[in-house]
């Protein structure tokens, strides 16, 4: 149980029976007033966002959240399917949910899936992803509008620049959090 | 941690505190000006205990327990007594604690100037305020016109003033009684109004209902109201005044509602403060203040965040 002085930045709580983070907190006190405690939270779930303002006497649940280490195992149109690496058990989730981490989920990458009440809501990728370079044009020497990258596609459909002596068939390091080609990997 | 770590936090508090140097500077400046202000009118500086037994009981007002007695949350109550024995003007500036307020606008640890005046009014004592604040921004070398927060404060005489009451007719999405009668006065007034107030003008804001000044003195004609008023510029709130209760009875029957308040909410009720009580019945009709010094250095440098205009924050100790 939190209570109203616990409120900052970043901290998960449970409101209606749905997990939300808090995105924007302000502490604001009327002279002679009471604390108030004014925050922006974003939906866990649904990505809304709301605003919402408590008092000190207020008090939390936290959002019952845990990470489970799963291996991607294919997609069927829009539904994404994780196994646990533990147990076994099969979970899913929308495209939707899965967002740009769909651009990195390759056959067996191991990924965190973030559960609410057992409930899979959304992935978390490791930082670095290998994938393979499925379509690349030969670079043109002398090609200056371009500069010093060319763009590929990558195996799962995914597009970026990447410096031009990086042919189809090679496979690469991407950083998943800013979607950037990091290193060419040796095989 | 990577390598090295320690010496480069130690390089960045060098960072941080050159970077600061000239709010602090500006700061310091400040509080001689108030000085000087004060000095020259004849004002006494005062210097009143922090360790106090009993601090006023008031139902929103968290003291900080030390050593079997309380850090004082304001320096009201031992400024009264000496205004009660004959110190008719009197200033003091000094830190105040407050439990649990921390946050862009509030320190548990905060810089107060506060000042008492007998035998004037609580719109005499707006007179002083525009005066005080003008005079000390010409001491700065700002003149009149400050810059705060992307708006243009015009600090020349005289300031807006609107009752609360206005207030909420012209910001709020409800009338102040409905506000009140839902518990929802704070909130509105957070939300709805003091974004409004102080531009381009400094803004009083005067006449709080009865009920949410514990030391006030109620108006004659309209006891639901308490003779208090606060100060803003920019939608930052910088001062709470008040013309002082003198009535010892009603004073003690204030705090004791306040204390059962306490006592409901679960929170430390303090001893009544009896030695405050018995000066009471000697005090002359007054007006008292309480001016945030940290706010008000945030407003002539510019600063959003009250961490900018002190050296330390809490969290940097």
């Amino acid at each position: 149980m939190y209570n109203a002085s616990d409120l900052r930045r970043n901290l998960k709580i449970q409101i209606d029976n749905e997990p939300y983070i808090i995105i924007d907190f302000q502490f604001s006190k009327p002279g002679k007033g009471q604390a108030l405690y004014r925050c922006k939270l974003r939906n866990m779930i649904n990505g809304v966002i709301i605003d919402r303002t408590f008092r000190s006497v207020d008090t939390f649940e936290p959002a019952d959240l845990q990470e489970r280490r799963m291996q991607y195992l294919y997609n069927q149109e829009n539904e994404f399917y994780f196994m646990d690496v533990e147990n076994y058990e099969q979970s899913m989730l929308t495209l939707e949910q899965v967002g740009e981490a769909k651009n990195y989920l390759i056959d067996n990458l191991e990924v965190d899936i973030l559960l609410f009440e057992n409930r899979p809501i959304g992935i978390t990728l490791p930082n670095f992803v290998n994938l393979r370079v499925t379509r690349a044009d030969p670079w043109a020497k002398g090609d200056s509008v371009s500069g010093d990258s060319k763009p590929v596609t990558l195996e799962t459909g995914y597009e970026l620049r990447v410096p031009p002596f990086i042919d189809e068939g090679t496979k690469i390091t991407v950083d998943t959090r800013t979607g950037e080609y990091v290193t060419r990997v040796k095989e | 941690m990577s390598p090295g770590s320690k010496n480069s936090s130690s390089e960045g508090e060098q960072r941080r505190l050159a970077a600061k140097r000239s709010n602090l500077w500006l700061r310091a400046r400040l509080l001689q000006a108030i000085r000087h202000f004060f000095i020259e009118k004849d004002y006494l500086e005062v210097e009143t205990p922090h360790l106090i037994p009993s601090p006023a009981p008031e139902v929103h007002i968290d003291a900080i327990k030390a050593g079997g007695a309380f850090l004082h949350p304001s320096p009201e109550l031992c400024m009264k007594r000496l205004v009660s024995a004959g110190y008719s003007r009197i200033f003091q500036i000094c830190k105040c604690f407050r439990d649990g307020e921390r946050g862009e606008h509030h320190l548990l640890e905060f810089t107060l100037l506060e000042w008492y005046r007998t035998g004037a009014g609580y719109m005499d004592l707006m007179d002083e305020c525009e005066e005080m604040v003008l005079s000390v921004s010409e001491d700065l070398g700002f003149g009149a016109k400050i810059h705060f927060q992307g708006h243009n404060i015009d600090l020349k005489r005289p300031w807006e003033r609107m009752s609360v009451k206005e207030a909420y007719e012209r910001y709020a999405s409800m009338p102040m009684e409905r506000a009140l009668t839902s518990k929802r006065f704070d909130e509105v007034m957070v939300r709805e109004i003091e974004p409004h107030l102080g531009i381009p003008k400094p803004t009083f804001l005067y006449d709080y209902p009865a009920e949410l000044a514990a030391l006030a003195q109620l108006k004659e004609n309209d006891p639901a109201l308490a003779e208090r008023f606060e100060i803003y510029m920019g939608g930052l709130e910088l001062a709470n005044a008040f013309s002082e209760l003198t009535d010892v009875s009603e004073q003690e029957a204030r705090f004791e509602r306040e204390r059962l308040k306490r006592k409901q909410l679960g929170k430390t009720v303090y001893p009544m403060p009896e030695r405050f009580l018995k000066a009471l019945a000697h005090m002359p009709d007054s007006v008292g203040i309480a001016f945030g010094l940290d706010r008000l250095a945030m407003v002539f440098t510019d600063a959003d965040k009250i961490d900018e205009v002190i050296s330390f924050s809490p969290e940097e100790l």
